[in-house]
């Protein structure tokens, strides 16, 4: 277990550090590779930062563009697909992810209720996460509500309540953007899931959720293993199913909460990664949570690059993109499931 | 080991068990039969400590189910489910593995060597050549016994089994019996378990006990309890009871015709 987890991790950790090197010399300004590489070894801290070889646009363009975006991407990324991962598992269905559950949807109301109303900071940086989470939770408790029959979740019933609060709660955010003064062309980009226009200062934001979130869902994992053969079985085997329950589905909206806030709503990301590492690596969460982290940090990382790249120099919305691979995606997860249910009974 | 006082269990509005008292010694194979739909399964869920009971107690050991922590009852309590285990990507040897989750660190690692005990349990189930093969392409018996292998591998005081034999053929129900009831002798262990044959339980329990309506219909050795009256009032069922000619236990043959 404790080899293949650091075959593959190191395996996922050379090719996020590849992504991040090839993403970082691509951009819209067709600023040289060479001059890319050079400002960025000027920036270590025993160098000079590069003033005098280089303009200071040209620095910033890699600095506060192209670098803190990257990692943003990774960061989000990492987040996303944590949360699809610790969704599944605790529900055992999987066709979870923050945005078919409508958790996405839950923490983008509470999110751009603060930022259309200009209250972001009333407590500190933290305000839009925080309350992003809050009503990212009663998103998820509704759904379940529509969902429970008789005390049984069924997969599909689930994720149908989800589509019901996603389009609801989508509706109620447009509603309160009509309402707004703000400058509605930016709104909407954030709306449909985008990482322009961020510096570091967002990195900032979302970081300690995913220092916070990794952790305890690491310590979960085994717990989730086996809650593979349900909740009754693990209970038998000796775990407190409620507060597994409990923690990771927090931990899971948290951490939703954390990338809808700086990223709006960007679809499918916890569906698409889990799914191709599972392909891959087998079903075991010990290596699957690590491996969603630096998995869905390169995914998202692609996936952003070919936003700004595709029709450049105009943008794309990372949710666009995301949507256009994840929404296939998932019709396939559907099909599979049907053609394997078909095959059972 | 067990001792049930004055126990209900209401779900919802319908009371399922009311007022069983029974007590259970340590080291013995014990059945309960009853007609479908009586209440076994939840007395099995109560016995676990699952499911906390409306009224009444149930003591394991001394202490009641419910105050041990989860963890700490699964380092000797094991349940095997009614219905076997589900689909899943896990392998069998994987799967066995997690029968040793009370006793591991949140890395899934324990202090003690545990191959050769995955082994013996691989080897005592014949899965030896299955044991690289994924659950979901097995059948449903050889799934049952990987079941019963990951039960062993938590090496169990106690062991609650839930209608074990549902899904196996006879010669793999007389096997995976066969197993229990020898295994439960080497380690002196107690064993419960919900079984749907009658003859099968005259011939493994030591002592069986009869839920009828919620209540204890009857609760004694084999002899006691397979009696064609009891067999009448409890499952309306018509039967001859003789005894086996290579065992002597006492075996029923049901009598069709004449229902009511």
């Amino acid at each position: 277990m404790k080899l293949k987890l650091f075959m593959y991790g190191g395996a996922a950790l050379l090719l996020l550090a590849a992504s991040i090197v090839i993403s970082l010399s691509i951009g819209s300004s067709g600023l040289p590779i060479n001059d890319v590489w050079g400002i960025l070894v000027h920036q270590l801290p025993w160098m000079d930062g590069g003033a005098g070889q280089w303009d200071a646009g040209s620095i910033a363009i890699v600095t506060e563009l192209r670098l803190s975006r990257i990692l943003l991407a990774i960061l989000v990324g990492a987040c996303l697909s944590l949360a699809g991962a610790g969704f599944q598992g605790v529900l055992r269905n999987p066709l979870a992810d923050p945005f078919t559950l409508g958790v996405a949807s839950g923490c983008s109301v509470g999110a751009a209720f603060l930022i259309l109303f200009g209250y972001q900071t009333v407590v500190g940086i933290w305000s839009v996460p925080i309350v992003a989470f809050f009503t990212g939770i009663i998103a998820l408790v509704i759904v379940f509500a529509l969902a429970r029959a008789r005390g049984v979740m069924n997969i599909e019933t689930l994720i149908l309540s989800g589509v019901i609060v996603q389009a609801f709660l989508g509706a109620f955010v447009t509603f309160m953007v009509s309402l707004s003064q703000g400058v509605v062309n930016e709104i909407m980009f954030w709306l449909l899931g985008s990482l322009s226009a961020r510096g570091w200062e967002h990195s900032q934001v979302v970081l300690p959720f995913l220092i916070v979130g990794l952790p305890i869902l690491l310590r979960y994992a085994q717990p989730l293993n086996l809650f593979v053969f349900g909740e009754r079985h693990a209970a038998h085997m000796g775990i407190n199913v409620e507060r597994t329950k409990l923690i990771v589905l927090i931990t899971s909206t948290l951490l939703t909460a954390a990338a809808v806030s700086i990223a709006g709503v960007v679809g499918f990301v916890g569906l698409v990664v889990p799914h191709m590492l599972r392909l891959l690596v087998g079903p075991d969460y010990r290596i699957l949570i690590p491996l969603s982290a630096i998995g869905g940090g390169i995914y998202l990382l692609w996936a952003d690059t070919l936003a700004r790249m595709a029709l450049s120099p105009k943008e794309i919305s990372l949710g666009v993109v995301t949507a256009l691979i994840g929404a296939p995606f998932f019709a396939y997860l559907l099909y599979r499931r049907k053609v394997q249910q078909g095959g059972s009974s | 080991m067990i001792e049930v006082q004055h126990l209900e269990k209401t779900i919802g509005k319908t009371t399922i068990l009311k007022d069983i008292s029974f007590t259970m010694e340590a080291g013995r194979m014990y059945g309960i039969i009853g007609p479908n739909g009586v209440g076994k399964s939840t007395l099995i869920r109560l016995l676990s400590g699952v499911e906390s009971p409306t009224s009444g107690e149930v003591r394991l050991e001394g202490r009641t189910a419910d105050s041990y922590g989860r963890k700490e009852l699964a380092k000797w309590l094991a349940v095997l489910q009614q219905g076997g285990l589900a689909s899943a990507g896990f392998n069998v040897r994987e799967v066995i593995m997690m029968g040793r989750f009370p006793f591991q660190n949140w890395l899934g690692e324990e202090k003690k060597d545990v191959e050769a005990l995955i082994d013996d349990a691989l080897a005592a189930m014949g899965l030896l050549e299955l044991q690289h093969r994924r659950i979901d392409e097995l059948s449903g018996g050889e799934r049952q016994r990987v079941a019963l292998a990951k039960v062993m591998v938590q090496e169990p005081r106690l062991l609650l089994l839930d209608e074990p034999t549902t899904y196996l053929d006879i010669g793999y129900q007389v096997q995976l019996l066969d197993t229990v009831k020898s295994w439960q002798r080497e380690r002196s262990m107690t064993v419960v378990a919900v079984l749907h044959d009658l003859n099968l339980a005259a011939h493994y329990c030591d002592e069986l006990l009869v839920l009828n309506e919620g209540c204890v219909e009857a609760f004694g050795p084999p002899s006691m309890v397979v009696v064609p009256e009891l067999i009448q009032r409890v499952f309306r069922a018509r039967a001859v009871v003789l005894p086996h000619p290579a065992t002597g236990v006492p075996q029923l043959l049901l009598q069709p015709g004449e229902t009511f």
